[in-house]
């Protein structure tokens, strides 16, 4: 199997160039996020954060502190404004979501109905449909309910749209629970409400906390229903990004490098966590491995 | 898909009850944000109407703005430019994401890891890859015109403001960040086929050509439909991207998305844009609809059994 063992050193050395490749634009922003801006906009690229050479930049942590503001205590940045905005938004639809999808998918594992698969595809197509046929009407209802502009419309609508994966998710992992562990529990004279929550709930602790992440990046990453619903109150970043490449002064790539890179971080941290249920996720569950 | 055990039926009223009580609570945010909204703009759809002004109530104008919607060439031509995207989009980035998982899928050291930072870009927002690209991409001082000033091209092309370009651009953005999604699912398509299959194909000596039409292609196929069948779906939607990397007004790169958005956002024809969000609708359910069929296929001879 000589002609294997080369076989696979030669797709290995493709794979790696492909991915030092692919990483190049994320490199590129972290080495920008510490550069001042007439260093960012040089028209010789300069790499090299030490020495004085052409490529050479002095690295700054100015963009940084610009970024999150100075003294705590203060209003804040417009960007840390907005990143408050998304960290409420994330964290407030992704526990309704996961909650809702928790109850909603045990009963769907567990009990008979009419139906059944009639409505979780109901649910599951609810994802498909582009945000920007769907938002007309939504707005029409939060300009008159006043949710517009407001943490609580976002909450609810991503809480929505997360409920599909949600669901879906879920209802796999618990899918894979024995049975028997709660039939144990009802003999034992547990009612259904205590087996789900002493049975069930330990044992789907990792689905819930997979489904939470993949909800939780969802609504961080969605800029068009807040384009629309949340232009100039409770806005969360993506949306305050694209506002800024629009600055006919020049766009201030070192502190938006900054900005976009700790808006980043905790997705590539949680796609990490989740590594091994990346392919679940992206499948609804479908593909369990 | 056995539902019902021994133990539930005998309580059936009480299980019933709390079925009932576990699902609804889902049931009615879907049915208040997703279903509700829907049949509004149905409504809508058949009457003149501007949001912006609501002193002035929605006027029945009966299927007007659905002949208007058809026959006016922005919205054809949006459709146009939206079907070229997705089959340049979706070719590309099934070609590359399948070769990467036909490279991948055998063992080596740190597999794991390179496979978790090959998705990376596909977990972000569009929003921060357009503006990481924003950056690569610009003409005077960004990374690749620099790089490509460097080994000698003479005049590097002005990427997302030269017309002839900005196409090229988005897909290739698109590229970056969805390839390793068609990767994800192919390589869980490679990895499910029986090695045995093969073994058994190479003392027939069997061709590669034989081993890959009829053992991978078959075996990995309903994966990869699926990997086409979502990655053609959300190409359709394609809004974020556009909205970062050019903005809404340059006519070249108007999607079906960026035209809804300035009909119902810009004009404020809140009553024909809500006829033409039913066309792109229908359109949506119907591929999405191939699309779930496939996911149940997958999911019912998968590893589930």
């Amino acid at each position: 199997m000589r002609r294997g063992a080369a076989a696979d050193r030669f797709a290995k050395g493709i794979v790696l160039a492909y991915l030092a490749l692919a990483l190049v634009p994320i490199v590129w922003m972290l080495v920008t996020s510490f550069k001042r801006n007439a260093d960012a906009t040089s028209l010789v690229p300069k790499f090299v954060p030490f020495g004085d050479a052409a490529v050479s930049f002095k690295p700054t942590l100015e963009n940084y502190a610009t970024v999150l503001g100075g003294a705590a205590g203060s209003t804040g940045t417009p960007f840390s404004r907005n990143l408050a905005s998304s960290l409420v938004i994330g964290a407030g639809s992704t526990l309704l979501a996961v909650v809702l999808a928790t109850l909603a998918a045990y009963g769907f594992s567990r009990f008979p109905m009419k139906g059944k698969k009639d409505w979780l595809f109901f649910i599951l197509s609810t994802r498909m449909l582009p945000p920007l046929a769907v938002v007309i009407p939504i707005f029409l209802m939060f300009s008159r309910l006043g949710l517009t502009d407001t943490h609580l419309g976002l909450i609810l609508l991503y809480a929505a749209f997360s409920l599909s994966l949600g669901v879906w998710l879920m209802k796999g992992f618990i899918d894979e629970i024995p049975r028997e562990y709660e039939e144990a529990a009802l003999v034992d004279g547990y009612t259904r409400l205590e087996a789900f929550r002493r049975v069930i709930l330990p044992q789907a602790a990792t689905g819930i906390a997979t489904t939470a992440v993949f909800c939780l990046i969802s609504a961080w990453n969605e800029f068009a229903f807040a384009l629309i619903l949340n232009a100039s109150g409770a806005t969360p970043v993506p949306v305050f990004i694209q506002g800024q490449l629009g600055d006919v002064r020049g766009v201030p790539w070192g502190e938006l490098a900054a900005g976009a890179l700790l808006f980043v971080l905790p997705v590539v941290a949680f796609t990490f966590l989740v590594r091994r249920h990346l392919l679940r996720g992206v499948t609804f569950g479908a593909i369990k491995r | 898909m056995a539902s019902g055990a021994s133990a539930s039926e005998r309580r059936g009223l009480s299980d019933r009850k709390i079925r009932n009580l576990f699902v609804a609570p889902a049931l009615v945010l879907l049915i208040a944000l997703n279903v509700f909204p829907l049949f509004w703009s149905l409504g809508l759809s058949f009457t003149r109407y501007d949001a912006s002004n609501p002193a002035r109530p929605p006027e029945y104008v009966g299927g007007a703005n659905y002949g208007e919607v058809l026959r006016d060439p922005e919205v054809f031509r949006s459709f146009h430019v939206t079907a070229r995207y997705v089959a340049a989009a979706v070719a590309i980035q099934f070609a590359l994401g399948f070769g990467l998982a036909l490279l991948l899928n055998r063992p080596f050291r740190g597999r794991g890891l390179v496979v978790t930072l090959l998705l990376v870009p596909t977990m972000l927002s569009p929003i921060v890859v357009g503006l990481f690209s924003k950056l690569l991409l610009e003409p005077n001082y960004g990374l690749v015109n620099s790089f490509l000033g460097a080994i000698g091209v003479a005049d590097p092309p002005a990427w997302l403001s030269d017309p002839s370009w900005i196409w090229a651009s988005i897909v290739l953005v698109d590229t970056w960040q969805w390839t390793p999604f068609v990767m994800l699912l192919s390589l869980a398509g490679l990895s499910a086929i029986p090695p045995h299959l093969y073994e058994a194909a190479a003392i027939d000596r069997a061709s590669a050509w034989f081993r890959f039409t009829r053992i991978t292609l078959p075996l990995a196929g309903p994966l990869l439909l699926l990997a086409v069948l979502f990655r053609a779906v959300d190409a359709f939607k394609l809004f974020d991207l556009v909205m970062v990397l050019v903005g809404k007004d340059q006519a070249l790169t108007q999607t079906v998305s960026i035209r809804l958005y300035l009909e119902a956002f810009a004009s404020w024809h809140t009553g024909s844009s809500c006829a033409m969000a039913y066309v792109v609708l229908v359109l949506v359910v119907a591929l999405s609809n191939l699309a779930i069929r496939t996911l149940d296929r997958v999911s019912g001879g998968g590893s589930t059994a």
